[in-house]
């Protein structure tokens, strides 16, 4: 189903990008952004997606007890902590990787292969590092914007940390196509719906939908490299 | 008569307290003043079913009673207009105040809608009584996801401290139009702005009964 997804892409990509190209150069006065006609396009296309999966995600989340959304949550949170505590140690911070790889070992024996999140209630902060910010730390800069289907907002750099990301994803290495493919496709439900409280709040908050995802994704990821630490420059421009 | 003396004293004391009482919450540490806000919004959002069901007006008159007297909108709308807030009149200046207030306190509500049955998590503050702008941490804890960071900046004034920044999971619901602003002033200049805003925020209040879906 990934191959065939990525064949399709490989043939559908090229053609938007020509059908943008051309439109004529549009406007490109951000420099964050040079390919905002071809992102255009491709946010397009997963708000086309988004009319078919939120319909799914709601119904998961109306139906799905808050226990069992939990539990899911907390599975697949416990073999993403995995991930995150080598990537911790790829950042010079062994003291998170350790607590991280604490994570891992209490939830999968304690919460029982990671149904519950033993590990929080002792007080073992559950953080969230993927490649890209390792990349970052390492000094790799964004790069151009850009808005890919399915997966939506990266930079450059992210884009390439997504894909080390999903080659290092225990759920897509199942050799069992039947049940990766049904735990990628909970996870993807899963993930959508955790975002559904957000839909209305950006819905009437911004001027541009585009915009205003693109440029909150750009400072959430720049605070997730500073591990929540500000910017000295946020607030003067 | 001693007696009597004593009694008003005690009396007038008593009477001070009530008087002064508001006065001294309003010089409440930061993160309290965060921490009591949150709770007592919080305490009505748990119990209130129109608000948790999306009725937004509701949640704009809790935010706008208990919620707005602590914001600081006029310096929330300069980091949100960035660099042109200086080319702006006094008049112009409160008209976007007015106009970007409208707009975040719709946002701010319509995130308090969204509230299901998430705790909040409130981080300890180093500051000491020389620091006039300090950032309160506290963390929406939801079982199953991810903590949510939730930052407020707030800067202290005469009447108390007041937020300028909202902060959600490294966003700043304020800064995050700064691009935005900045292409349209550059486009239609500081009255092209406004009116965009007014436009905004009439089409919110005009959809308003049909948000409901």
């Amino acid at each position: 189903m990934k191959k065939q997804t990525a064949q399709r892409l490989r043939r559908i990509v090229p053609l938007i990008a020509l059908a943008v190209l051309a439109r004529g150069a549009m406007a490109a006065d951000n420099p964050k952004d040079p390919f905002e006609g071809f992102n255009r396009a491709m946010f397009q296309v997963n708000e086309g997606i988004d009319v078919v999966v939120k319909p799914v995600a709601k119904g998961y989340d109306e139906v799905a007890p808050l226990p069992v959304k939990a539990v899911v949550g907390n599975f697949f949170g416990n073999l993403y902590d995995a991930w995150t505590a080598v990537n911790n140690l790829l950042q010079g911070k062994p003291g998170d990787a350790a607590s991280d790889a604490g994570r891992v070992l209490v939830n999968t024996v304690v919460g029982i292969g990671g149904a519950f999140d033993i590990a929080s209630e002792m007080g073992l902060t559950k953080h969230s590092e993927d490649f890209g910010q390792t990349l970052a730390v390492w000094g790799v800069g964004d790069g151009p914007y850009f808005y890919w289907p399915i997966i939506g907002p990266r930079t450059t750099r992210d884009t390439a940390g997504w894909a080390v990301d999903s080659w290092a994803d225990p759920v897509w290495g199942l050799d069992e196509v039947p049940v990766r493919n049904s735990l990628v496709a909970v996870r993807f439900i899963d993930t959508r719906a955790a975002l559904l409280p957000s839909d209305k709040v950006v819905e009437e908050a911004a001027f541009d939908k585009y915009n205003y995802i693109r440029d909150a994704y750009l400072q959430h990821r720049h605070s997730a490299i500073r591990d929540g630490a500000r910017e000295k420059d946020d607030l003067t421009n | 008569m001693k007696a009597l003396v004593s009694r008003v004293v005690t009396f007038c004391f008593g009477l001070s307290m009530f008087v002064a009482l508001p006065a001294l919450a309003q010089q409440a540490a930061p993160d309290a003043l965060i921490k009591h806000v949150t709770e007592d919004v919080l305490v009505v959002v748990r119990a209130d079913r129109d608000i948790q069901s999306g009725n937004t007006k509701k949640a704009i008159d809790l935010v706008e009673t208990k919620v707005l007297p602590h914001f600081n909108f006029q310096r929330m709308t300069s980091l949100a207009v960035g660099r042109d807030w200086s080319k702006a009149t006094p008049e112009q200046k409160k008209r976007l105040s007015d106009e970007f207030r409208t707009l975040l306190v719709r946002t701010y509500s319509n995130a308090l809608t969204a509230y299901r049955n998430q705790t909040v998590a409130y981080k300890p503050l180093k500051f000491t009584d020389a620091d006039t702008d300090v950032v309160v941490k506290t963390e929406i804890l939801q079982p199953g996801n991810k903590p949510v960071q939730l930052d407020y900046a707030l800067e202290k004034q005469a009447d108390g401290w007041k937020v300028y920044d909202v902060i959600v999971g490294g966003i700043s619901l304020v800064t995050n139009y700064r691009d935005t602003f900045r292409q349209e002033v550059s486009a239609a200049g500081i009255d092209g702005l406004i009116q965009m805003l007014v436009t905004k925020n009439r089409q919110l209040e005009a959809g308003k009964s049909a948000d409901k879906k």
